[in-house]
Formats: C-alpha cells, structure tokens, sequence
C-alpha cells in the first residue's frame, strides 16, 4: 500500500523532529516496513530482547544508584532501599573517591561525601558493606579512573566475609573511554588507562567469572548534551576499543566478551529512545559476531542498564519530575532494559531525600506491577514508527563508525576532540532550540507558575568532611607499615612492567593503602592526562 | 572594550555542559570569553582572571561543594584586592544556598533551568558600556 499524508508542520510551532534532528513523519505504515523481517527475542540479532521470556522469566533488576557522605550513613541507606524491595545495591562515590584522591588530599576541600559516599581504604568499604552479604547481593560500582582499586576493595571485602570470588556478583563501571569523551573524570592518558581496564578484564575473566568488567555508558555522553544517536553511535564505538585492547593484549573473544555490559540513558523523547535501545542490541549482536568472529551467543547480547535523565528534570514545579522520571523508566521497560535506576524529584537539587528515594523506586514497581508493561515481549517490535525509527538510528550509528574509522579509531578521536566537540554543538543547539519554544520544558520555558513551593531536600552535614579526614588519618597511623610499604614498593614497580596489575592493588588494599597512595604510584609511572577545552 | 569574562570550573566535578553552552551564548553576545577547563582551584581562577584583565568571573559546579569553593573564591579576590572584579555562578545550587552565597558578595546564582537570555540580560544591565563596545 502507498500511503499519501500530508507533511505539514504542527499548527503550535513545536520542533516534531526528535532530539536527535530525525525527522518524523505524521504517519507511518507499512511503506516503512520494507525489507522487514520477522524476528524473535532471544535470537540473533537480539533486536526484540536478549531472553526468550522477556520479563516474564525474570523482570529486570531494581537497581537505586545511592550514597552519600560516609560509608556508615550510606550503610544504612543501603539497608533501607533492600527494605523497601530493591533487588540490587549501586554505589555512588563522591567526587575525591572518583578522582582516585584521600579525603585529607587539599583539593577534596568541600566534597567529601557531597555527591556520593567517601571510600578512601578496606576500612571504609568494610562498613559500607556491613551486615550485606556479597555472596547473594550483586552490587554496581560507578567509578572509572580508579576503578581496579574499588574492585580490589570489594573483593577484599568478599575475602573477609568468606565468601569465594567465584561466587561474587556485581558491574564496575570501568569505562575509561567515555570520561575522556564526556564526564571528564580522567585521571592517566588513555593508553596506561586502557591498560589497566585490561588488566581488571583479564583478572576478573580468571578469577571472578559472575564480574560485569566494563559498564559500557552512553549515559554521561547523553547528560553531556549528545543526541541519542550519538549516545548510540559513540557507546557502541567505545564498546568495540574495549573488544580491540582486549585481542590485542590476546585474550579470546568469547573468554570476556561476555562480561561485557552497557548503561544508557532514558531521555524525555519516549519513542526514539525504544527505538536507540532495541537499535543498541542490533548493531552490537551483528558487530561481535560477523566482525569479531564472536561464537558464544552470551558475546552477542547486548544487556544494559539504564537510568532516566538526570538533565530532563527541572528544579520548577519539581513534583513534574514523577512523571519525567516515569515516562523514561516505561520507555527504558519497553527497550527492554535488564536493569534500571529511576531518578528522584530532587535530585536536580540535592541527592535524594528517603521519601523521593522511595518515591522513584515505588514508580519502577508501578511500571512492573500496575501497568501490564512487562507482562508481553517488545510490544512495541512491528510498529511502523519504532521499526522505522530503530532502523534510521542503526544508519545514523553505523555512519558514526565509519567517520571515527576514518579519524584512526577512539583515541585519536578523542585526542582530536571530535566526540567532545559533536556533543558541544548538540547541547547549544537543543539549548538554543529551547530558548527559541520550538521545544518545550514544561515549567521552564512554558507553563510557569507564580509562586514556586520550595522542596525539603537532603542536606549533608558540613562537620562530615573531618569525620572522614580523622578516619583516613587514623587508618594510616594503624596499620602495619612495613607491610603497606612493601606491597606500595611492588605496585611501583609493576606498574612499570607489563605485569597484570590485579594482585599487586589487591595486595595494597589488603594492607590498608588508601585509595589516594595507590593512585600516587601509578601516576608516578604514567603521568597525568590534560584535555585541550573546546567551546 | 568589550566585556571580559572568565568562566570556570571549580573543584573536582567534570559536568561541562552547562558551563559550555553559557560560554557559548555570551560569545555570541559579543563578550570576550575565556573558559579554563576543568578542575581549577579559586588561586587558579582569580590568577586567570588578573591575568587576563577580566571584570568577571563565571563559575560551574554540580557536585555541592559550591558553599566551600564559591566563598573561596571570593576570599581569593579579597586577598588580591580584586573585589572590583564580579562573581556569578550557576548549577547545582539550592535556594537557601544561594542566599548565603548573595551575602557574601555573589552577584547572581543561575539555577537549572535558568535561560541563556537571563543571563546575558543580567550581564548587559551589570555592565551597560562593555557590553555596547564592538567585540
């Protein structure tokens, strides 16, 4: 059937491309299904799911990224979301911690324990974990730069617990190549950086089999200002490097591919992202298996975490953010996510309180409990509009690889400031797009009210930060130096050699180095990375 | 001459978003901008902006350290006896946090969500001769 429908623009003035400048027809049909085939979830290419019961067999994990101020406070919170049905933990560190400093360091002045939980050795992560068995709990850590120190701690921790690493669960962010993109928490240049997400893989592939290695984000290229296509394209790009370093170094495709997991973005846009998710298990399912020769089908899957969009909230009429935050969690269920973290209504203010906290996971529990979202697989696969518009994603992505191919690949990409200065012009332009009302945020530019009410948000007691530097203090006076100094002698040396790095963190965390010491030794051998800031 | 402005981030955070897109307007609105990048302490900011004869400093922080850095710098100035030399700031900043920060000599906080307009608006008011002068 040709269908012919009028073009016309809507009669409001409002911008009905969609946020990544794809145009959208006021009609779809079956003209945009041409060349369409049938396909199932569970099977390659993945499109409509990687399992064949969808959420049926299991529904995706309920995972509340939290914490703040110390390993105590955070402790408690922790317990409270596990109360209140969570199916996962996720640690969120504050900015010294993710920065690879110690809570005294100078230039942690005024951020300790602000946007997340300050770890600064074992005896923190000790009482962060407290009363939390790391046998049966899978747990997530967003930290990069010092991501192998933090995975040393948890195993750490593991080991006292007695638990076997064998039976450790959980995902570490570890994706290196999308703070030199986006987030900007680099610490190493990017060459000993990708060496050390190496030698976390090739550690954890021998030693931790359950260990999610790489946390793929598009998430922070997206909260960065990226269109979806870009979060997309440039996620997908980063995924591929990390499947490059790792043959490089020798190991086989099928030994860590299938650890390999991704975290995106929920944006307000609700079809397009459905369609970047299915996209997403499509592009990455026929890469691994006709470009990297991939014969596990574990190596195909695509499975990712998604948070809704931190960027998309806005601090009017903030109760707005239930329903924000809602719509992108049921786009993220309908994408056909494993796992999902759904923002509170405060969090473009402060960190969450315990009651937007419980608000935020309560709307998870609406989605897969009320709604009948999650009891039917894809729903939404055949549909003219989203097949046609994970299709145009697919192009949009592939045309991206194709144009870092012709830059020399991710680094010298990066290096060129090609990734940062697409995703510049993208923020300016939606900016500008709203400045102008042809996209409407709803209590921003339109819909304004008077008198705002003010919300009751978390507030971090400012006498915290000393709390934490006596602690910090206090562990370095007690622990036994002649051991510390040894296994900080041997991480030295190491760090120069090609050795996997792996045993020698392990060995200085068992001896109570703190995080900012072991960053030290290996900045002593690699330097620090400077970007060139572009605006 | 044109209106001199020296945006930058203080403290650890890395979220440059923000701070780009209003660099971005207020060249377009004809000032000078120098952006610093990442990661500067308050000495780093108020060197800068001496050293590049700028009449104000813009600040990004998302990460809640601004009721730390944003005084810091502000006693930074005090001490270089550049206090002719204004502060505004944006991002992740509450309500009461912002009245704090006005005591203290901030001339304005843009809140999430604040229009790029407000803010060159706001700067054009402040400085009404700069900001006629040609770029």
């Amino acid at each position: 059937m040709k269908v012919r429908y009028d073009q016309g623009s809507r009669e409001d003035g409002i911008e009905t491309s969609t946020i990544s400048g794809v145009p959208v027809k006021p009609l779809y049909s079956s003209d945009d299904l041409d060349g369409y085939q049938e396909e199932l979830p569970g099977e390659f290419p993945y499109t409509r799911g990687v399992h064949p019961s969808g959420y049926r067999g299991r529904l995706w994990t309920m995972r509340q990224f939290s914490g703040f101020a110390t390993a105590a406070e955070t402790n408690r919170r922790y317990h409270y979301l596990l109360k209140a049905g969570q199916t996962g933990l996720s640690v969120a560190f504050d900015m010294p911690t993710l920065m690879g400093q110690d809570s005294d360091a100078p230039t942690s002045r005024g951020e300790v324990g602000h946007c997340g939980v300050a770890i600064d050795s074992l005896a923190d992560m000790e009482t962060l974990f407290d009363g939390l068995p790391l046998g049966t709990i899978s747990t997530s850590m967003t930290i990069n730069s010092p991501a192998a120190i933090l995975l040393a701690m948890y195993l750490a921790v593991a080991e006292k617990q007695g638990v076997p690493l064998s039976a450790v669960s959980g995902t570490l962010q570890n994706d290196i190549l999308k703070e030199y993109i986006a987030q900007k928490e680099y610490i190493f240049p990017p060459e000993p950086s990708m060496r050390l997400v190496v030698d976390s893989i090739e550690y954890c592939a021998a030693e931790v089999p359950k260990w999610n290695t790489v946390s793929i984000s598009g998430y922070h290229i997206r909260e960065a200002g990226s269109t979806a296509a870009q979060e997309l394209a440039f996620t997908l790009a980063d995924g591929f490097a990390y499947v490059d370093a790792c043959l490089e170094r020798g190991l086989k495709v099928d030994d860590f591919a299938p650890r390999l997991s991704f975290f995106f973005d929920a944006h307000i846009d609700f079809f397009e992202e459905i369609a970047k998710f299915r996209a997403a298990r499509r592009i990455w399912a026929r890469h691994m298996r006709e470009r990297y020769g991939a014969q596990n089908p574990r190596s195909w899957q695509l499975r990712f975490h998604t948070q809704t969009a931190g960027v998309s909230l806005t601090a009017q009429q903030p109760e707005l953010n239930i329903a924000r935050t809602a719509l992108e969690a049921l786009s993220a269920v309908l994408g056909g996510t494993n796992s999902l973290h759904t923002n509170a209504m405060d969090e473009v203010l402060a960190l969450p309180t315990d009651k937007s906290a419980r608000i935020a996971l309560r709307t998870q529990q609406l989605i897969a409990y009320e709604t009948g979202a999650a009891n039917t697989i894809d729903p939404l696969g055949g549909s003219y509009y989203v097949e046609a518009l994970t299709r145009e994603l697919e192009e949009q992505a592939e045309a991206y690889f194709a144009k870092i191919d012709e830059l020399g690949g991710v680094i010298p990409a990066i290096e060129r400031g090609f990734f940062q200065k697409e995703i510049a012009d993208a923020a300016f332009r939606y900016q500008t797009e709203l400045e102008q009302k042809r996209r409407v945020m709803v209590g921003v530019n339109g819909f304004l009210v008077e008198d705002e009410e003010e919300l009751e948000i978390l507030r971090i007691d400012r006498g915290q930060e000393q709390g934490q530097v006596e602690r910090v203090r206090d562990v370095r006076a007690k622990r036994d130096s002649a051991r510390w100094s040894k296994t900080m002698t041997q991480l030295g040396k190491a760090a120069r050699s090609n050795d996997n790095l792996m045993p020698y963190i392990l060995d200085a965390v068992r001896a109570y180095a703190t995080e900012g010491e072991i960053m030290g030794k290996l900045v002593e051998a690699w330097g620090l990375y400077t970007e060139q800031a572009v605006i | 001459m044109p209106l001199r402005i020296v945006m930058a981030k203080v403290g650890l955070d890395g979220h440059d978003r923000g701070v780009k897109v209003v660099a971005r307007a207020l060249r377009d609105a004809g000032f000078e901008v120098i952006y610093t990048g990442l990661r500067q302490t308050p000495e780093m900011v108020v060197d800068a902006a001496l050293q590049e004869d700028a009449q104000v400093i813009g600040l990004s922080l998302h990460s809640g350290a601004h009721m730390t850095l944003i005084p810091a710098v502000v006693e930074e100035l005090q001490k270089k006896k550049a206090e002719d030399i204004m502060v505004f700031a944006g991002g992740i900043i509450p309500e009461e946090d912002i009245t704090e920060l006005k005591k203290i000599g901030v001339a304005e906080i843009f809140p999430p969500g604040s229009p790029l307009q407000d803010i060159v608006d706001f700067l054009r008011e402040r400085f009404p001769e700069e900001a006629a002068a040609p770029a």
